[in-house]
C-alpha cells in the first residue's frame, strides 16, 4: 500500500451511496417475495362474493352458506322477534352495536339491511367455534326466559337473534356481519358491498 | 430447397430444431402483444371458436379481462357463458371422455401453453394449412398437422382449400407426388386478407394466453436494468477508488 | 450522537466477541485474508456461484410453497405460479435460468482451474470438494428438472434411469429401484422432491462451506501461479497480497452488479432462452405413452450426452461417460509440470487445453443435435480429443518446456 494522499470523503461518499443503493436493491427484491404470500388469484376467485337465493326461506328458518370458508347464517327473523329486540338491551354487551363488528348500513338495531333477515358469520367471537340457534322456550338450561338466540358449544357463550352478545360469557363482542348487499328482493351478494364494475 | 432449408436447421441455433421435423417451411408472424385491438379481436375468437371444445384451463377470465383492459361486466357479456364467474377458469363443458369419442380417440388438448410449445409461426400456419383431403375422417388434413384429429373449424371465415401436387425426383431417380400449394376452392365468407388477420388475432391471443406475465415481465424488466445501470456505474467508481491503493 | 453510536455498537460488538468468534471469523476470512493482487477477470466467478446458490435457495424455498409433488397436479402448479401467484412468474425464472447460470458460471470457474493450475500442490483437496460440488450440482439439476412433469422432464429422467440399466448383472434392478416404479411415475417425482429440495441443497451448503474453508486455509492461487505466502513482509503479511475486504468485497460487488445486469435481461426478456434454458416440449405435460420426437438433456449435460452417445457399446457409452467426469478428479496427479500457470508452460499445455476446450464445446453441440452419421463421427472424434487432454497429460505436460516463473506476480 502507498503512501498516497487518500480521498476519504469521496470513499466515504460512494460507500454510502452504494451501501444506500444495495438496501434499496434489497427493499425492492423483497417485493415480489412478500407480494408472492398474498392470496393468489385462485384464492381471490374462491373467496369472491357468493350469491344466494333467499326466495324459500321462511320465518324463523335460519339457512348456511359458505363464504371465504367460513359460515355465513341467514336467518328470517319474524315481525315478533323484532320487536321484541329492543327490550333485551339491558341484558347485553354492546346493545347499540358500537364495536365495528359490522359495516355502517348494518349498525342499527336489527344489525341488518332488511329487518326481516339476519346476516352474520356463524363464528363465536370468542374462539370461532360455530355457535347453534336455540329457540324461545327450546333450551333445557337455558331458563324460561330465554328469547331465542345463538348458543356456542365451545364456552357456553350466548348471543340474541341480532348476533349481539349476552353480559357475563366470554365472547368478548357481537357477532360479525359480513359485507353483503342486495341484487333484488330475493337475491343476496355476500362477501361484497359496492357495484364493482 | 427442401434439403438446403433442413441442411441450413440442422447447423443453425438448435430451438430451430423444433421446427425442423415438420417438412414445410413456416409463414413468420410477428408478434406484439401491446396491439390491445388484435388480443381482444383474438380473445372473441377463441371462445367462439376454439374454447367450445379445448379448455384453457390454467386462465382465469377476469385475468383476460384485466390484461386487456376489459371489464368484469364486458368479460361477462364478450367471452363467457352464462351461469360462469368471472374469476373462473377457461374450463370447457365436453366431458374429455365424450371428446375422445368424437374426435376419433384423441381429446382436445387443452390449449392454455399451447403457444409455448409450438411457437407463433407453426400456429400462425397451423391455421392457414387445413386443405381438403376425402381420405380422413373429417375431410380435412393439414400440411403442418398430418392427421391432424381437428376438423377446419374455422372453415366458415376461411373457405376450403384444395391442395395442388407436383412431382419431385429424388436423388435415386425415384419420383414422388408432393403438394407444391394450397388453392383456395371455396371461399369463405371472409377474403383472403381478412382471415389472415383473423388467424393473426387468434395467434396473437394464443400467445398472450401462454405467458400471460410476458406483458408484466417487459413492463418491469426495463426498470430493474435502469437501477442495476445506475447501480453498477456507483460501485465501479467505489471500486475503483480502493484499488487506487494497489500498485 | 455519532459518539453514542458507535460506543453502543463497539460495546455490542464486544459483548458477542466474548461469546462468539464473530471478529475473529470476520478478520480471518475477510479484513485480514490475504488475497493476491493480481487476480483477473476469472476469479469473479467464485463468489458468484455464491450468490447464485443463494438465490436459488431462496427462490427454491418460495416456489416450494406452492409447488406440488404429484404427477397429477405438478404441471398445473406450476402455471398456477405462473399466473395466479403474484409475481410467481419471476421467481419462477429465476430459478429456471439460475440453474443454467450456475453451469455457466460453475463451468468458466473450473475452466479457470484449468488455466492456472489451481488444483496442484497444495490445493488438491480444494480441488476435490469443488469437483463434488459439482457433482452435487449435476444430480441437483437433474432431479429438478423432473419437477416441472413436462414431456422433456418425464422423457428426459426416462433416459437417464435406464442407463443405470446397461450395468451388469445388478443394472435393472438398480434403475427399478432409482425410478421406484417400472417407468417414472408419481414415486419418482416424490422422491426427486425430497432429493430436489432438501438432501442435495443440504449437501451443496456444506460442502461450499467446506470448499471456501479449505481456500482460506491453503491461500487463493493467482493468474501467475505463484504461492504469495513465499515472500512476506516483517509482519508476516505477503508481499503481493491485499485484504479481500475491501478490495475484493468491492470488486466482487462490481462483478455481481454485472452479472445480475445479464442474467435480470435474460429473465425478463428471454427467459426460455430460445429453448436453451426452458425447452418447448416441457409446455407439453408428461405424457408416458408418447415420446417427443427429440429428446436431449439442457444445454449443461449434453458435452457427457454426446460422449455416451459416441460409443457403440451401451456399457461402454455409460463409463466413458462417467469417466470424462471422473477424470477430472485425477488432474493434482495428471498435471506432471513444475510450474502452476498457463502463463509459463510451453506450447504442448497451451495447445492441449485449447483442444480440449473446443472439444468440450464442440461436444455440448454435438449431444444436442439429433444423431446422424456425420455428427457421430464428430462426436467421435471430439471424444478421443477430450479424453487424451487427460491420458497425455502425465506426458506433455513434464515434457513441455517451461519458462521461468517470477518471485512477484506481475500487477499490470
Amino acid at each position: 500500500m502507498n503512501e498516497k494522499a487518500v480521498d476519504v470523503a469521496r470513499r466515504r461518499f460512494l460507500t454510502a451511496l452504494t451501501t444506500l443503493m444495495c438496501a434499496v436493491g434489497v427493499v425492492f427484491a423483497a417485493i415480489p417475495f412478500i407480494a408472492f404470500m398474498k392470496p393468489s388469484a385462485r384464492a381471490k376467485a374462491v373467496g369472491g362474493p357468493v350469491e344466494v337465493d333467499i326466495s324459500k326461506l321462511k320465518p324463523r328458518e335460519l339457512m348456511v352458506e359458505k363464504w371465504r370458508g367460513k359460515p355465513v347464517w341467514i336467518l328470517r327473523r319474524s315481525e315478533e322477534t323484532l320487536a321484541a329486540l329492543p327490550s333485551l338491551d339491558d341484558q347485553l354487551v354492546d346493545p347499540e352495536s358500537e364495536e365495528a363488528q359490522q359495516p355502517e348500513y348494518a349498525k342499527n338495531e336489527y344489525r341488518s339491511i332488511a329487518p326481516e333477515y339476519l346476516v352474520v358469520i356463524g363464528l363465536c367471537t370468542h374462539l370461532g367455534c360455530s355457535p347453534k340457534l336455540v329457540p324461545p322456550g327450546a333450551g333445557r338450561d337455558l331458563g324460561s326466559h330465554w328469547p331465542g338466540g345463538f348458543v356456542c358449544p365451545c364456552h357456553g357463550s350466548q348471543f340474541d337473534l341480532a348476533g349481539r352478545v349476552f353480559k357475563g360469557w366470554p365472547a368478548p363482542a357481537n357477532l360479525v356481519v359480513p359485507p353483503y348487499r342486495y341484487l333484488d328482493k330475493t337475491r343476496l351478494l355476500i362477501g361484497e358491498d359496492r357495484v364493482i364494475i | 430447397m427442401r434439403v438446403v432449408v433442413l441442411s441450413w436447421l440442422l447447423v443453425s441455433f438448435p430451438a430451430l430444431l423444433y421446427g425442423a421435423t415438420e417438412e414445410i417451411q413456416l409463414q413468420h408472424t410477428n408478434i406484439d402483444l401491446h396491439d390491445k385491438a388484435s388480443l381482444k379481436r383474438g380473445a372473441r375468437i377463441f371462445v367462439n371458436y376454439c374454447l367450445t371444445c379445448h379448455s384453457a384451463s390454467y386462465m382465469r377470465f377476469n385475468r383476460v379481462g384485466r390484461d386487456l383492459g376489459l371489464t368484469d361486466q364486458e368479460v361477462k357479456e364478450n367471452l363467457m357463458f352464462v351461469g360462469e364467474k368471472v374469476g373462473d377458469t377457461m374450463e370447457v363443458a365436453m366431458r374429455s371422455e365424450d371428446a375422445k369419442e368424437w374426435f376419433y380417440g384423441v381429446a382436445p388438448p387443452d390449449l392454455s401453453v399451447v403457444a409455448r410449445s409450438r411457437g407463433p409461426d407453426w400456429l400462425f400456419t397451423y391455421f392457414l394449412s387445413f386443405y381438403l383431403d376425402p381420405s380422413r375422417p373429417t375431410g380435412v388434413n393439414n400440411l403442418v398437422f398430418e392427421n391432424v384429429a381437428m376438423p377446419h373449424v374455422l372453415w366458415d371465415l376461411q373457405g376450403w382449400q384444395k391442395p395442388k401436387y407436383k412431382m419431385e425426383v429424388y436423388a435415386d431417380g425415384t419420383e414422388m407426388q408432393v403438394i407444391e400449394r394450397l388453392e383456395l376452392a371455396t371461399p369463405g365468407s371472409q377474403t383472403e386478407d381478412e382471415y389472415r388477420r383473423t388467424v393473426r388475432d387468434l395467434t396473437h391471443f394464443l400467445v398472450y394466453l401462454g405467458e400471460p406475465a410476458r406483458l408484466e415481465r417487459e413492463r418491469v424488466g426495463p426498470w430493474v436494468l435502469l437501477f442495476l445501470g445506475v447501480f453498477v456505474v456507483v460501485v465501479y467508481l467505489l471500486n475503483k477508488e480502493y484499488w487506487k491503493d494497489v500498485e | 450522537m455519532m459518539n453514542a453510536v458507535a460506543k453502543l455498537s463497539r460495546t455490542t460488538l464486544s459483548w458477542i466477541d466474548a461469546r462468539f468468534p464473530l471478529t475473529k471469523l470476520w478478520n480471518e476470512h475477510a479484513a485480514k485474508y490475504y488475497a493476491p493482487k493480481n487476480f483477473n477477470f476469472w476469479y469473479f466467478f467464485g463468489s458468484l456461484a455464491l450468490l447464485v446458490l443463494v438465490l436459488q435457495i431462496l427462490t427454491g424455498i418460495w416456489l416450494t410453497m406452492n409447488y406440488k409433488p404429484s404427477a397429477e397436479q405438478a404441471f398445473a402448479s406450476v402455471e398456477y405460479i405462473m399466473r395466479d401467484v403474484e409475481w410467481g412468474w419471476l421467481i419462477r425464472y429465476i430459478h429456471a435460468v439460475g440453474a443454467s447460470a450456475f453451469f455457466v458460471i460453475v463451468y468458466l470457474h473450473m475452466f479457470r482451474g484449468l488455466m492456472y493450475g489451481s488444483y496442484k500442490t497444495p490445493r488438491e483437496l480444494l480441488w476435490i470438494t469443488g469437483m463434488f460440488i459439482y457433482l452435487t450440482l449435476m444430480a441437483e439439476a437433474f432431479t429438478g428438472y423432473l419437477l416441472p412433469w413436462g414431456q422433456m422432464s418425464y422423457w428426459g429422467a426416462q433416459v437417464i434411469t435406464s442407463l443405470f440399466g446397461v450395468i451388469p448383472f445388478v443394472g435393472d434392478s438398480l434403475a427399478l429401484w432409482i425410478r421406484g416404479d417400472y417407468v417414472i411415475s408419481d414415486v419418482t417425482l416424490n422422491r426427486f422432491f425430497a432429493f430436489h429440495v432438501i438432501a442435495l441443497p443440504l449437501i451443496l451448503l456444506i460442502l461450499a462451506v467446506v470448499h471456501v474453508m479449505a481456500l482460506h486455509e491453503v491461500g487463493s492461487n493467482n493468474p501467475d501461479g505463484i504461492e504469495i505466502k513465499a515472500t512476506k513482509n516483517a509482519n508476516g503479511v505477503p508481499l503481493d497480497g491485499i485484504p479481500f475486504h475491501p478490495y475484493y468485497t468491492v470488486k466482487d460487488l462490481f462483478g455481481a452488479a454485472v452479472f445480475l445486469i445479464i442474467f435480470l435481461a435474460i429473465v425478463f426478456f428471454t427467459p426460455e432462452f430460445g429453448g436453451w434454458f426452458i425447452e418447448p416440449d416441457n409446455f407439453v405435460p408428461a405424457d408416458p405413452l408418447q415420446t417427443p420426437a427429440h429428446i436431449k438433456p439442457l444445454w449443461y449435460f449434453t458435452p457427457f450426452y454426446a460422449i455416451l452417445r459416441a460409443v457403440p457399446h451401451p456399457l461402454g457409452g455409460f463409463l466413458a461417460m462417467g469417466a470424462a467426469v471422473f477424470l477430472f478428479f485425477l488432474l493434482p496427479w495428471l498435471d506432471r509440470s513444475v510450474v502452476n500457470s498457463i502463463r509459463y508452460r510451453g506450447w504442448m499445455y497451451r495447445v492441449a487445453l485449447f483442444t480440449f476446450a473446443v472439444s468440450f464445446v464442440a461436444l455440448g453441440y454435438l449431444g444436442m443435435q439429433l444423431p446422424t452419421p456425420t455428427s457421430a463421427f464428430f462426436a467421435r472424434f471430439f471424444s478421443v480429443l477430450y479424453f487424451a487432454f487427460f491420458v497425455f497429460m502425465p506426458i506433455y505436460t513434464r515434457i513441455d518446456r517451461t519458462r521461468p516463473v517470477p518471485k512477484r506476480v506481475v500487477y499490470k
